[in-house]
């Protein structure tokens, strides 16, 4: 597979001249450039370091596999489907993110992909702050036959959401997805805010299905502080990595996943409705190594 | 007040404490810790080499004042190198034409939009007359997004249509300017990858068209380690004349700054620091210099010492 290609030819190349410092100084470099941050890569590089010592690896093809190995472990194992109700009432999406990452794109693409599998589906446009944000998410709606909910411009988000919650139970619909404003995580205030937001959906709902974050994948390390302070005020649930599609590798959720286990779900791969994919760790680690 | 980097020098430069002069194994250790604070601030890491070398040279047979802290004087040194990278005092804007013209372009989501309201904002309040022009025609509700701002900050907007090609509207909103008395043209355009041609093309085509005064790079500051590269692309596919560094209200270090202008040598005109039309300011290389380097107040550390 194109997995096994280019992750085992890049870093193989890197060993290729035999297991030395210059290599392993060349693989933090391949880790770092990826964005996975240098704590997360001077650790799994001294790990490797220890571990091909204790296990004799003495080739480029056995530092790979370990590699391979080793990034799959700190990615997890966990489960990456989207939650879904098991109850009568609709399942609750919350999507949260900083500024710009893609949040409301996703939740289109989101809808395109349900309502495709008639499933019924309600957007809440939640972000009553940047300019033309519901209007952007009606465009979403339009098309993907979702309906939309919305209030005008400065209207309380969590009195979108609740009205949201309400509309999506009234019609039966089988998904409610809940498009919030960005915010910077070091504001208090719009921390605050979107806390309420959750809190008055779950007053309805009970316990969210899933509260999404949103990482752009071509943030550096800010990328953990964004994770660290989104799960403190809403406990997110996973991660969609948007904007793969450029040269970024999005090596920061190895990091994210790493400290805080939060699992990554979905990835953003363009601007189109159908760029949408559930993440696949394999091509993801290999991708870490496309340009080295 | 001791940051983390401060207390780390602190340690390895220790024992040099009145010793005379730094050697290469202090500089060296001191160096390391440097090395570090930069990629952890999303420096590119081949722009962190070239520092560090650059360092090395100015650091090693230094003379440690007796009087001074060892750890403060590196740490001076050090600013003011990031400081000297970052380009010195800040530029403004070069505005001559009849009517002067701005052309945004950068990232998906890096903040254009927004920083095109902000720019009206700042002209209008030195007495121009701007006009902002639609040319995202491509993200859902990009021109309503536009003429919301253009209504918040009360300018003219050239808004003709929504979808099909951007480079006619950007072309005729010169003579739309005229007429209705504007004298500083500013163009939105969508986001794009630097990786996609045919819309790195297009953005080309858009300034070909308007002959902008100040072509401006958007850059989000919590960019990570391909901020060279798409700097590069934008400056190779599109050109720019002066970068916008925003989102700088967040907790970013926002190394990409020095990236940026490492590799373009272009200088950072504006940083924008929030979400409303008047979170903008002039750039201040020194304060970020500080922020990279992760120090409170570097400046008023040094000078107490
Ligand atoms: N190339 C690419 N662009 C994307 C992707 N996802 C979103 N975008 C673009 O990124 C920009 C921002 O997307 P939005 O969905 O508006 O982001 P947001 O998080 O809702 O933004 P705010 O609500 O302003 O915080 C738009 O131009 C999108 O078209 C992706 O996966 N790839
Ligand atoms: N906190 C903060 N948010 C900002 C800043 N600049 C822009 N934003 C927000 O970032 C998001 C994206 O800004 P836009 O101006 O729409 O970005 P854009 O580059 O025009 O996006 P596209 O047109 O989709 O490529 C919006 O939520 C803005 O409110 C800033 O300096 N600080
Ligand atoms: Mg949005
Ligand atoms: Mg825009």
């Amino acid at each position: 597979s194109r997995t096994r290609n280019v992750l085992g030819a890049s870093v193989a190349d890197l060993f290729g001249r035999g297991i030395t410092d210059e290599a392993w100084d060349g693989l933090e470099e391949a880790l770092i450039s990826a964005d996975v941050g240098v704590t997360a890569t001077l650790e799994i590089v001294e790990d490797l370091k220890r571990r091909s010592r204790e296990e004799g690896v003495v080739t480029a093809e056995g530092v790979v596999a370990l590699l391979k190995q080793e990034l799959r472990d700190a990615l997890g194992s966990t489960d990456r489907s989207l939650g879904r109700a098991d109850d009568e009432g609709p399942t609750v999406w919350l999507v949260t993110g900083v500024n710009g990452t893609g949040k409301t794109t996703t939740i289109g693409k989101l809808a395109a992909v349900e309502q495709r599998e008639q499933r019924q589906v309600v957007l809440a446009a939640a972000d009553t702050f940047r300019a033309a944000a519901a209007e952007q998410l009606g465009i979403w709606a339009e098309r993907t036959g979702a309906a939309l909910v919305r209030k005008d411009e400065g209207a309380d988000p969590a009195s979108v959401a609740f009205e949201g919650y309400a509309a999506a139970n009234e019609r039966e619909a089988d998904l409610l997805i809940v498009d919030t404003a960005g915010r910077l995580h070091n504001k208090r205030e719009l921390m605050d805010e979107l806390g309420k937001v959750k809190r008055v959906l779950e007053k309805q709902a009970g316990p969210l299905e899933e509260t999404l974050l949103v990482l752009d994948a071509t943030t550096g390390q800010n990328g953990i502080s964004q994770a660290r302070a989104f799960l403190e005020a809403v406990e997110v649930t996973g991660i969609a990595l948007t904007k793969l599609d450029g040269s970024s590798k999005g090596g920061i959720v190895v990091a994210v996943q790493r400290e805080l286990g939060l699992p990554v779900k979905l990835v953003g791969l363009g601007e189109e409705i159908d760029d949408l994919a559930p993440f696949d760790p394999d091509l993801f680690v290999d991708g870490l190594f496309e340009q080295l | 007040m001791f940051d983390a980097l401060s207390s780390k020098l602190e340690i390895a430069l220790d024992r040099v404490r009145g010793r005379g002069r730094l050697d290469a194994a202090t500089v060296d250790a001191t160096l390391k810790e440097i090395r570090l604070a930069l990629l952890e601030a999303d420096v590119n890491f081949k722009v962190v080499k070239g520092i560090v070398e650059r360092l090395r040279e100015r650091l090693v047979g230094e003379e440690v004042a007796k009087a001074l802290n060892p750890a403060q004087q590196v740490v001076k040194a050090v600013s003011q190198e990031l400081e000297r990278a970052l380009g010195g005092e800040s530029a403004g804007l070069a505005l001559t034409g009849k009517p002067a013209v701005i052309m945004l372009a950068g990232l998906q989501g890096s903040g254009k939009t927004t920083a095109a309201g902000k720019l009206a904002k700042l002209l209008k309040s030195k007495g121009r007359h701007p006009m902002l022009v639609a040319c995202d025609l491509q993200r859902p509700a990009a021109v309503q997004q536009l003429k919301v701002n253009a209504e918040r900050v009360g300018v003219h907007v050239y808004a003709p249509v929504t979808a099909g090609d951007p480079v006619p509207v950007a072309r005729e909103s010169i003579a739309k300017a005229r007429e209705s008395g504007c004298d500083v043209v500013i163009v939105d355009t969508a986001g794009r990858l630097h990786v996609d041609e045919e819309l790195m093309g297009q953005a080309a085509a858009i300034r070909e068209a308007v002959q902008p005064d100040e072509t401006l790079f958007v850059i989000d500051a919590m960019i990570g380690q391909e901020a060279v590269n798409v700097a590069r692309a934008f400056l190779d596919g599109v050109g720019f004349d002066g970068v916008i560094l925003s989102k700088l209200d967040g907790d970013a270090r926002g190394g990409a700054a020095l990236s940026v202008r490492e590799v373009t040598g272009k200088p950072i005109k504006f940083a924008s620091i929030g979400e409303k039309m008047e979170d903008f300011e002039a750039f201040h290389p020194d304060r970020m210099a500080s922020r990279i380097l992760g120090m409170g107040d570097v400046m008023t550390l040094i000078e107490k010492a």
